[in-house]
């Protein structure tokens, strides 16, 4: 390499200080509302998970239309609308967590997230829907 | 994506064997990682035998003799040799540890060794540290505070205040549990890591620091606090039985509380 190009090569290359790299942009000052609802969303769902498990069992043999109305009695339907949001939030969350653990660099792993979001909110409505349609059925 | 294997420049060979002296009958084979910057050869694995009644119980006692009496190529940092200064951190054996706390009767078979992991290196077993020094200075690692000192005395603390910090300020930035966590290699570029962290929670936990929640402030983030997913490593690999992850817990703990 000649003078001038190593001379150039050192102009191009990051010259920025190791502090000032690790300091960046600052700190995001956010994390603890999503690391906080992981854990709460999770103890939600442990008895929540656990009812629909068992009440899924109790309803094994029972006809299309005893179904309809289990779901469509209000206690269900609103354990099941909060099973729902809370599943798919949780989901969101966790994957998001993984995602930013391995997806580089930030601008595709910002798409992964955001295209993770939008797939748990799309199915989450489904879900609320389908439950709902029954619930309001005259 | 975050790499899993290496890159073909980084792959490790093997090397030369330099074979213990005629007559030796406790021999123990070293396994030791070589790179040189200068030759731009792949990074390769040198055995050397030593005989063992001829050598102190250390691996670094068996590193010195290395160097001093086989091959003087061979480098490495050490100063203290007494677990103090933390510059002999290397991977011995799979686990990141202190060499001069390390017993190499403790380990079976040859005795491998390798610099730090997931650090660039700088030759041999010397990582480059520039990146983590430079993290360690971004959270301040001195006292704060705006009231002065009472004059012509130190700065009290209950006995309960100065507990606080058991546990933290017995830290020798050795680095061997950042570069034995898996999202410090990840993400070492943004995620501070468990010794800074703990670093960090000495300071938030001392009684006469008044910048917690600035301290706290510099850490609200996805990346330099919660890429710590409580894995452990860091608390099994401490040579000074630390434990890290329960620092960076209790800071979480106070993310937590301050939000009311």
């Amino acid at each position: 390499m000649s003078n001038q190009e190593s001379t150039a090569a050192m102009r191009s290359a990051p010259m920025r200080s190791a502090l000032g790299r690790v300091r960046h942009l600052g700190a995001a000052r956010t994390g603890t509302h999503h690391w906080l609802m992981q854990r709460v969303t999770s103890v939600a769902l442990l008895p929540l998970t656990l009812w629909f498990v068992f009440s899924a069992i109790g309803l094994a043999g029972a006809s299309y239309t005893e179904t309809l109305l289990w779901i469509g009695a209000p206690v269900n339907a609103v354990l099941l609308l909060a099973l729902i949001a809370l599943t798919f939030h949780h989901t969101a969350s966790g994957l998001q967590v993984v995602l930013e653990d391995y997806v580089r660099p930030e601008g595709r792993r910002l798409i992964a997230v955001y295209a993770v979001k939008g797939v748990c909110w799309l199915a989450g409505i489904a879900c609320a829907l389908a439950v709902l349609r029954i619930a309001l059925m005259p | 994506m975050a790499t899993f294997t290496l890159p073909k420049n980084s792959t490790v060979g093997t090397g030369k064997t330099w074979k213990a002296e005629a007559g030796a009958t406790n021999v123990k084979a070293f396994k030791i990682y070589r790179w040189d910057p200068d030759t731009g050869d792949n990074p390769r694995y040198d055995t050397y035998e030593v005989d063992m009644d001829k050598c102190g119980p250390m691996v670094l006692d068996a590193l010195i003799k290395i160097k001093n009496e086989v091959d003087s190529t061979l480098t490495f940092r050490r100063s203290c040799r007494e677990g103090i200064c933390g510059s002999c951190s290397m991977n011995i054996d799979g686990l990141n540890t202190l060499a001069c706390l390390k017993p190499i009767e403790e380990v079976k078979g040859d005795v491998r060794i390798n610099p730090l992991p997931h650090m660039p290196v700088v030759k041999d077993l010397v990582p480059d540290l520039s990146n983590i020094y430079a993290q360690y200075r971004s959270i301040e690692p001195w006292l704060q505070s705006e009231t002065p000192a009472p004059p012509g005395e130190e700065r009290r603390q209950s006995k309960e205040e100065r507990a606080k910090i058991d546990g933290m300020w017995e830290c020798i930035l050795c680095f061997c549990c950042s570069t034995a966590c898996p999202s410090y290699w990840w993400n070492g570029d943004r995620f501070l890591g468990p010794a800074i962290l703990l670093a960090a929670y000495r300071w938030i936990a001392d009684s006469r620091d008044e910048a917690t929640g600035q301290r706290l402030d510099n850490l609200e983030d996805p990346f330099r606090l919660y890429r710590c997913h409580t894995i452990m490593n860091c608390a099994r690999t401490c040579p000074k039985g630390l434990n890290p992850a329960e620092a960076i817990g209790k800071i979480k703990q106070l993310m937590v509380e301050r939000q009311g």
